[in-house]
């Protein structure tokens, strides 16, 4: 088994459609090291571990393993480099054992009895390093945490010796992670090294030796683990310099348009997403909540308005529960809502610009008169919207697919105000948009919120978030780690909390 | 030399018709070669499969017989399939249809006048086939069942369920121990023209429900409902759509107006109920190409039908002149298919031929 000493991924770039997701990236790992690759979502890190993996090539960019170059064209090549990649969802055969999901594709493999081989080395790895699971479960009887072993069974026997691991823990209870973290310090004592990709820095912090912090494709910090506080980490990670704030009117606290209390919900996978959370929104109020995406936004907002069953807790609009009402009831009683994925849940892609301009509202007189459309007006309508909102389009009768992004979110986002909603959520409004239309769309937040209006602004982007909101919640594995006003908070104390620890408690570190 | 794919953004009007010509020209192509390969002239027998349907006044009359259920049920399935609900059991609500309408003309039939007793059959046929279209909706939303297996499997209950009902409880006291029901009442038989199984009564619904299915799809609220969940179902949700209640109705008229093209065959052609296979000469199946041909547009259907008709009614004819065998009309049905399929890749994807430098 060769083993990798030394490996170095060289000035690595690599864009996408408009994206620069790696720039300039250099990258180096040796034998035994365990090293933590740290950056928001969109930082790039995935993008650089997919190249590392063959799963796409760079742009520009060398990889060395032991000083020599290698050329990663597939996942192949680079299995036969010694590099492994356990992904965020497990790769698996649900209803197959555990020894023949390793088996699977195993090569050395004898012809006869192939399986009693792989018996073999499994209890071999079991006893070398801690890596216990009973070869005879089939994949579904096992917990999340088991499961990842089988992975890891998987790519060691496939003789990785550089296992990379995409945010292992996001699966795992406190307790399995705990066990992972054995496993790993196992296989750093044998002489195998592994990237660990996280943006959770007390993770990075307990068992990895180096790091790397991404920031929008570039490298923004390297260090060993013991040269850098938590603070710091927190800086490389989201630091940046914040443009002034818009302006904003400067008006009297509202009453309550939004309350939630003790609210809890569900993710898809019945797993708890949202804990015990309450908030309140008031009129002429902008309402951030930051946090990495996955910490149970998208469930709060989905529970808000409707989509996704509360399990318990209450939420009130105006003062009127709207707790577990369908989402045509809660947009009927004043809360319109631009999704996060605008083009799968916000529009219809094969449909006409107008009659995208009515969704959600298309039941409504005018629109529709009792069961007939009133296609006229509805027209009319989306050309009011062309217009006021400066949706660039060839004309009204365009399919909605044929508009740009901004486009098409300036158009949702049109739609939604013009309803002139008590509150208007927003999810990740400007994700993925170029400056000018990000900038457009945040003074139209501004506007509603001057005008009357309350808004709910769930973003990744602190800087965005900075600038607009009156006050940012901080969410993290379902819960807030607190509620503050931008004016009197550094980016960094926000950076921290993303990274799990409550306000005022991990400053000093 | 390579073949590069892109998504097309945007094809109009004037380019899907031209692909839809071009995709029936190539499937009549394939048809003629298998003509060819039974060594007879492909141009003669396809020009002998339009001569015998559309060619006499007996070929149109024949070919408007066999069209109305074609288009009742094609209008139908245009509609579920705008929801992306594959409905594949026009077969079996269609029976359905059928048999709601034999009880109704059996037992109430006799004691009313005709226009009660029309109105009544194909109100019942309309419910008969209604409630089998519910059923796979029920069972794909609450259980998440695939619609294509159950629409499927409901095909041969019905077919078992007709020739139970034929040969035992219903079985006819006047039709000398054939597995027929007795025939229905004269006043609750279809007026025909002369000469002919066309009945006008039937021409006029097929052509109302054809155009009103059409005005429901993209003038109703409804229709603009099925067509955001058939596109997009996560905005549906996102928008508030009922899916249940959409889906369902979605169903009630499908599956409905298949029960319609039963009573039709039924009180027009066939005076009482018999083997399925009789009932219906595999219209629910044809259907689906009826309604693809017609691009899913309900008011298209007309065309679509009246084309799949003539290509049933010649094709029976060469059949017979020829000595060709019988599974020739489904050969030509499911190339024609197949073809108009691949079609559909051309309207939604670019193919460019790029030299390499």
């Amino acid at each position: 088994m060769r083993s990798i000493e030394q490996l170095e991924m060289r000035g690595i770039h690599k864009s996408f459609v408009g994206v620069q997701a790696n720039r300039d990236v250099n990258l180096s790992i040796g034998a035994g090291d365990i090293l933590g690759l740290l950056g928001e979502n969109g930082a790039g890190k995935t993008t650089l571990m997919n190249i590392l993996y063959g799963l796409y090539r760079p742009d520009e960019g060398e990889i060395f393993v032991n000083g020599e170059e290698v050329v990663i064209r597939n996942p192949r090549d680079s299995m036969r480099a010694g590099i492994g990649m356990i992904h965020q969802h497990f790769m698996l055969v649900q209803k197959h054992t555990v020894l023949e999901n390793v088996g699977l594709g195993y090569e050395k493999a004898p012809f006869f009895f192939p399986l009693r081989e792989v018996r073999k080395r499994i209890e071999a790895e079991a006893d070398r390093l801690g890596l216990h699971v009973d070869p005879d479960k089939q994949i579904w009887e096992l917990s999340a945490g088991e499961q990842q072993r089988v992975e890891i069974l998987k790519a060691l026997l496939h003789d990785a010796d550089l296992l990379i691991m995409d945010e292992p823990t996001s699966v795992l209870t406190p307790q399995e992670a705990d066990g992972l973290f054995d496993i790993l310090r196992a296989m750093s004592r044998e002489g195998h090294s592994v990237i660990l990709i996280s943006h959770k820095l007390e993770e990075i912090k307990a068992i990895c030796n180096r790091v790397l912090v991404l920031r929008k494709g570039t490298v923004t910090g390297e260090a060993q683990i013991e040269d850098v506080t938590m603070a710091d980490l927190a800086r490389m990670m989201v630091g940046r310099e914040i443009a002034d704030s818009y302006p904003k009117a400067d008006l009297p606290e509202g009453e309550a348009v939004l309350e939630v209390r003790n609210l809890n919900v569900q993710s898809d996978q019945a797993v708890p997403a949202v804990q015990d959370l309450n908030l309140t929104v008031r009129r002429n109020e902008i309402f951030g909540i930051a946090g990495v995406s996955g910490n149970g936004q998208r469930e709060l907002v989905e529970a808000i308005s409707g989509l996704r069953h509360v399990e318990s807790g209450a939420v009130h609009l105006n003062g009127e529960k709207i707790t577990n009402r369908t989402a045509r009831t809660i947009n009927d009683s004043g809360l319109t809502h631009v999704p996060e994925e605008r083009i799968k849940f916000g529009i219809v892609p094969n449909l006409f610009l107008y009659e995208n301009a009515v969704l959600k509202k298309h039941h409504r007189n005018p629109f529709s008169i009792r069961m007939r459309m009133n296609y006229p007006r509805v027209k009319k309508h989306a050309e009011t919207l062309v217009h006021d909102f400066n949706v660039d389009a060839a004309s009204i009768g365009v399919p909605m697919k044929n508009l740009s992004g901004g486009n098409i979110q300036k158009m949702i986002l049109g739609r939604e105000i013009s309803a002139e909603p008590d509150l208007l959520i927003a999810a990740h409004p400007t994700y993925g948009l170029d400056v000018g239309a990000a900038e457009y769309i945040r003074k139209q937040l501004i506007e509603r919120r001057d005008t009357g209006g309350s808004v709910l602004l769930v973003s990744e982007d602190l800087e965005e978030l900075f600038q607009v909101c009156d006050r940012i919640a901080v969410m993290y594995e379902g819960r807030f780690m607190g509620i503050v006003p931008p004016a009197a908070t550094t980016i960094e104390q926000v950076g921290l909390m993303m990274a799990g620890c409550p306000a005022g408690e991990c400053d000093e570190d | 030399m390579k073949i590069k794919v892109f998504p097309r953004e945007y094809a109009g009007g004037p380019f899907n018709a031209l692909v839809l010509l071009l995709s029936l020209l190539a499937g009549l192509v394939a048809v003629g070669v298998v003509f060819a390969l039974k060594e007879i002239n492909p141009f003669f027998a396809i020009f002998s499969i339009f001569k015998g349907s559309f060619g006499s006044w007996f070929g149109i009359k024949e070919t408007i017989t066999k069209a109305i259920p074609l288009i009742l049920i094609g209008a139908g399935l245009a509609l579920a399939y705008r929801a992306k609900f594959w409905n594949i059991g026009a077969e079996s609500q269609l029976l359905l249809g059928a048999i709601f309408a034999t009880w109704v003309g059996l037992n109430w039939g006799p004691s009313l006048p005709g226009w009660a007793a029309y109105l009544l059959m194909f109100l019942a046929g309309f419910i008969g086939g209604a409630l089998w279209g519910m059923i796979p909706a029920v069972l794909k939303i609450h259980f998440g069942i695939n619609e294509v297996i159950s629409t499927l499997m409901l095909n041969y209950i019905a077919a078992e369920i007709v020739k139970f009902l034929v040969v035992g409880p219903w079985k006819g006291e006047t039709k000398y121990g054939y597995p027929y029901t007795d025939d229905l009442p004269d006043q609750a038989i279809l007026w025909l023209f002369p000469y002919s199984r066309v009945s006008p009564l039937l021409v006029v619904l097929t052509v109302f429900v054809a155009l009103f299915l059409c005005y429901l799809v993209f003038r109703s609220r409804f229709g603009y409902e099925i067509r955001v969940i058939g596109e997009n179902a996560e905005a549906a949700r996102y928008a508030g759509i009922d899916f249940f209640k959409t889906l369902l109705l979605v169903m009630a008229i499908s599956g409905g107006v298949a029960g319609l093209a039963g009573v039709g065959e039924l009180a027009a052609i066939h005076h009482h109920l018999s083997y399925p296979e009789t009932i219906s000469a595999g219209y629910g199946f044809t259907a689906i190409i009826v309604a693809w041909l017609g691009r899913l547009n309900p008011a298209y259907t007309i065309l679509s039908g009246l084309f799949f008709a003539g290509i049933v009614v010649g094709g029976d004819a060469i059949q017979m002149t020829m000595g060709l065998p019988a599974a020739t009309v489904q050969v030509f049905n499911g190339l024609i298919l197949t073809f108009l399929i691949m079609g559909d890749f051309f309207v939604h994807h670019r193919v460019t031929i790029q030299r390499e430098a």
